[in-house]
């Protein structure tokens, strides 16, 4: 299910340095054409239809098709990812419409503790700086095969 | 868009880049899972003069296995032991596994999902009267570290609220190991040993996808964490639709190939995993299966694996066969079966398990369950979510396919191809299973090549780690490569290449490809180069052909394997002549060559294991069955880099738990 970008949508980042779709595809498929100051996708059968770049295009400009060989045509799915939640519109090819709302995360970004002040003592130990930290005790298989 | 004599991409290559050249301790190469656990843990054991550089082929944010999301973290022990999680890994992986690892990676695992939980990623909960509590709502019941009940699939899986489950895991990641240690979209295509000093480490060589630049890096201590294999065999779908891989698409054996480049020792690569999903879309079959009590049923609308017939076919497996849960290539072997009687296709029952579980719901419980059913797969395969638009299946109205997939390599998963490493050192772990350096020290999870570690997919022997379990074996790798380190802090890692020849080496396809262009009107055909899309399609109808692909249901035998290894030889040679115009095919030019190299390695051992020990997954039809008189060994082998010559060879298994 390869993305495609909608022309008339997509700015090209405002000639930034590079587009937020190129930023974030993990298979690096997504580039800017510097002339047209539009993105596309440059190899569609090597996308793995994560909905990265769909979901950080900020002016939505990015969507997917079923892949060619086995979707039919005339369903969609759009995310809309917030904060806290990602809401999905999924459409069905009869005209059915389904919308889910699902929670993404329960802290603000950025707030992810990195334990920055935490160092571990002794390099010689199993212990992860952490487990050191609460003096935690590494278990010992409980049987062993004599 | 293509005109003629012109490279695709936007970023057209050049002759001659610019070089960088870093010097650090220790160096990260991959971005995924256990990259960032590494990430998260390597500064808290560094001294303040070490210094460490991470090194992803794609933005931290989404790369690796996890880019998409997750619904479920298959590995948290909770109220279980570590030595009934060796039991349930050995059983499902037909007993040969390194006990040790698995042991030891079940002893950590759960400290990284407490960090996860902490750090916002939602886990389910039960509530006092057995209801399911998701998103913030889960955490009224407390934390998991506090003792809150996670909402249990199995017997080792918790369900959560993924879809960023990569993003909150690397946002960590990044700030713990800071910004400016991270160098995002550059691919690592080579290794180096020490110029000097004989099986050690000393750097690695790589090139910018994004400007005309290669980057030389020297080192320590360094960890591959790149992931699996993917697309080294041919996909069922071969159009648009190979992009849509089980596993991702972007893992091109590059753990595999940096390693044994060097000569570190490979284990047991003649596993693989080729998972049953729906089919197609790939969407995941084990909350259908654990949460909704789903039975897959064949075309005559029996439960196959239920009956007589397969329990008696099990039987030939015990103990494996006969366990209370099956393991995963056996299911696959009934499911073979009945696709080969004639009797398929194989269909999930959405339909009858919804319909069960709605006769004990009220209509919010019952929306709630439509909800749950489709956030699995929207959390990490939007595409499958699609295909049930696109098909109109409403999963209470109408059923689904399921279809054993193409094979995949990996260590993380319900496989476990991968590196020979040391366990930790306890005196309960044989010495046969501990690596000791030049200094008589064991480090935990490094590779036969001194100062070389891996975790996640790299470390064989032990599958079952999962995403969770993958972030904590990189952090224990993590510890150690400090600790090599810092015990070699005089060493200075010379590469045994000159600078010149490292930029021709890895801008030989650039260079190739500027040399030849315009011999002919059509940039890709072109008799003086391949093109590494030509490539791909070679190396993948060889193995699909004869290497046990869904071309012959898996099956090869002596004759077949004699072939494509001469295909596979040649392939190698032709290695040599790829092309790339622009950066992002240069990439693809690199790839190709990894592919290549671990999908040899994969059927080289296959080749060497005259047994079928995986059946569901693989079957050496000159050898069927399994011969534990002869094969209840690991397999391992080596490539000698400066000989160009295999080694292949038995490996002990010592059973350690009972």
């Amino acid at each position: 299910m390869p993305s495609f970008v909608i022309q008339e949508k997509c700015d090209g980042c405002k000639g930034g340095e590079k587009t937020a779709c190129m930023y974030i595809c993990p298979n690096d498929l997504m580039v800017l054409d510097p002339v047209a100051m539009k993105a596309y996708n440059q190899e569609p059968d090597q996308c793995w239809e994560c909905f990265s770049c769909v979901k950080i295009c900020p002016t939505q400009a990015i969507e997917v098709r079923g892949y060619a060989d086995f979707v039919p045509l005339g369903s969609s799915i759009m995310p809309m990812l917030g904060t806290e939640d990602i809401m999905w519109t999924c459409k069905f090819r009869n005209g059915l419409i389904k919308r889910f709302k699902f929670p993404i995360r329960t802290t603000p970004e950025g707030a992810a503790n990195a334990y920055d002040s935490l160092k571990g003592k002794d390099l010689e130990s199993p212990m992860l700086a952490t487990e050191e930290a609460e003096n935690r005790v590494i278990p010992r298989p409980k049987e062993l095969v004599k | 868009m293509a005109l003629p004599n012109k490279p695709k991409g936007e970023l057209k290559a050049v002759k001659d880049p610019d070089v960088v050249e870093k010097e650090v301790d220790i160096l990260i190469i991959g971005g995924g899972m256990a990259a960032c656990g590494a990430a998260f843990e390597v500064r808290k054991w560094m001294e303040p003069n070490q210094t460490v550089l991470l090194v992803d082929k794609a933005a931290l944010e989404r790369s690796g296995a996890v880019a998409q999301g997750l619904s479920a973290i298959n590995t948290y022990i909770g109220e279980n032991t570590p030595d009934d999680y060796v039991r349930m890994v050995r059983n499902d992986l037909m007993g040969i596994v390194r006990e040790d690892l698995i042991f030891d990676l079940g002893c950590h695992v759960d400290d990284s999902v407490w960090l996860f939980e902490e750090w916002g990623l939602p886990i389910w909960k039960k509530d006092e009267a057995g209801k399911t509590l998701d998103g913030k709502k889960g955490l009224k019941m407390g934390t998991l570290k506090q003792g809150a009940k996670p909402v249990r699939t199995g017997k080792w899986q918790i369900m959560i609220n993924g879809e960023s489950y990569k993003r909150i895991v690397a946002e960590a990641a990044k700030k713990a190991i800071g910004d400016t240690n991270i160098l995002e979209r550059v691919f690592v295509v080579e290794l180096f040993l020490d110029k000097n000093k004989p099986n050690q480490i000393a750097g690695a060589a790589g090139f910018s996808v994004r400007e005309n630049k290669v980057y030389i890096f020297k080192c320590k201590s360094c960890l591959i964490a790149c992931g699996g294999a993917v697309n080294i065999y041919q996909p069922r779908s071969v159009g648009e639709g190979k992009g849509r891989a089980w596993y991702p698409v972007w893992n091109s054996g590059s753990t595999y190939y940096l390693g044994m480049k060097v000569g570190a020792e490979l284990s047991m690569m003649e596993n693989r995993f080729t998972p049953a999903r729906f089919k197609d879309g790939y969407g995941p079959v084990g909350a259908w299966y654990l949460l909704f009590k789903a039975k897959s049923l064949n075309g005559l609308g029996e439960n196959y694996a239920a009956s007589e017939a397969a329990k008696k076919e099990l039987q030939k497996y015990a103990p494996y066969g006969t366990a209370a849960i099956t393991p995963t290539c056996l299911r696959n072997h009934l499911m073979l079966f009945e696709m080969k009687e004639g009797r398929g296709p194989i269909i999930m029952d959405t339909v009858t398990a919804l319909a069960e579980l709605a006769k004990t719901m009220d209509k919010k419980d019952l929306k709630h369950l439509e909800s749950e059913a489709w956030e699995d797969f929207l959390d990490m395969t939007c595409g499958q979510a699609n295909l049930w638009c696109a098909t109109n299946t409403e999963p209470e109205k109408k059923n689904s396919e399921i279809m054993p997939t193409e094979p995949y390599l990996l260590g993380s998963h319900s496989g476990c191809c991968g590196f020979w490493v040391s366990g930790p050192d306890f005196d309960w772990v044989p010495d046969a299973y501990k690596i000791k350096a030049d200094n008589g020290k064991v480090y935990n999870r490094m590779t036969t090549v001194f100062g070389l570690f891996t975790a996640g997919d790299g470390v064989g022997c032990s599958g079952h780690k999962f995403s969770s379990g993958s972030h904590a074996e990189g952090r224990i790798a993590a510890k150690q490569l400090v600790r090599y380190a810092k015990d070699h802090a005089d060493f200075k890692p010379e590469l045994p290449l000159s600078k010149e020849q490292i930029v021709d080496m890895v801008y030989k396809p650039v260079r190739t490809y500027l040399q030849f262009a315009g011999y002919t009107t059509a940039d890709d055909i072109n008799p003086n180069y391949i093109k590494p899309n030509g490539m791909m399609y070679r190396m993948m109808k060889a193995t699909h052909e004869y290497g046990a692909g869904t071309a012959t249901f898996y099956t090869t035998n002596n004759k077949n394997l004699e072939i494509v290894m001469e295909m596979l030889q040649m392939m190698r040679e032709d290695c040599e002549k790829l092309a790339a115009g622009d950066l992002h095919e240069l990439m693809r030019a690199w790839e190709i060559i990894h592919r290549i190299w671990t999908v040899e390695s994969h059927l080289r051992h296959i080749q060497f294991r005259k047994e079928t020990r995986y059946p569901g997954f693989y079957y050496q039809m000159d050898y069927p069955g399994q011969d534990d008189a002869n094969w209840f060994c690991f397999v391992n082998s080596k490539y000698d880099p400066k000989a160009g010559k295999w080694d292949i060879f038995k490996k002990d298994y010592i059973k350690l738990i009972p």
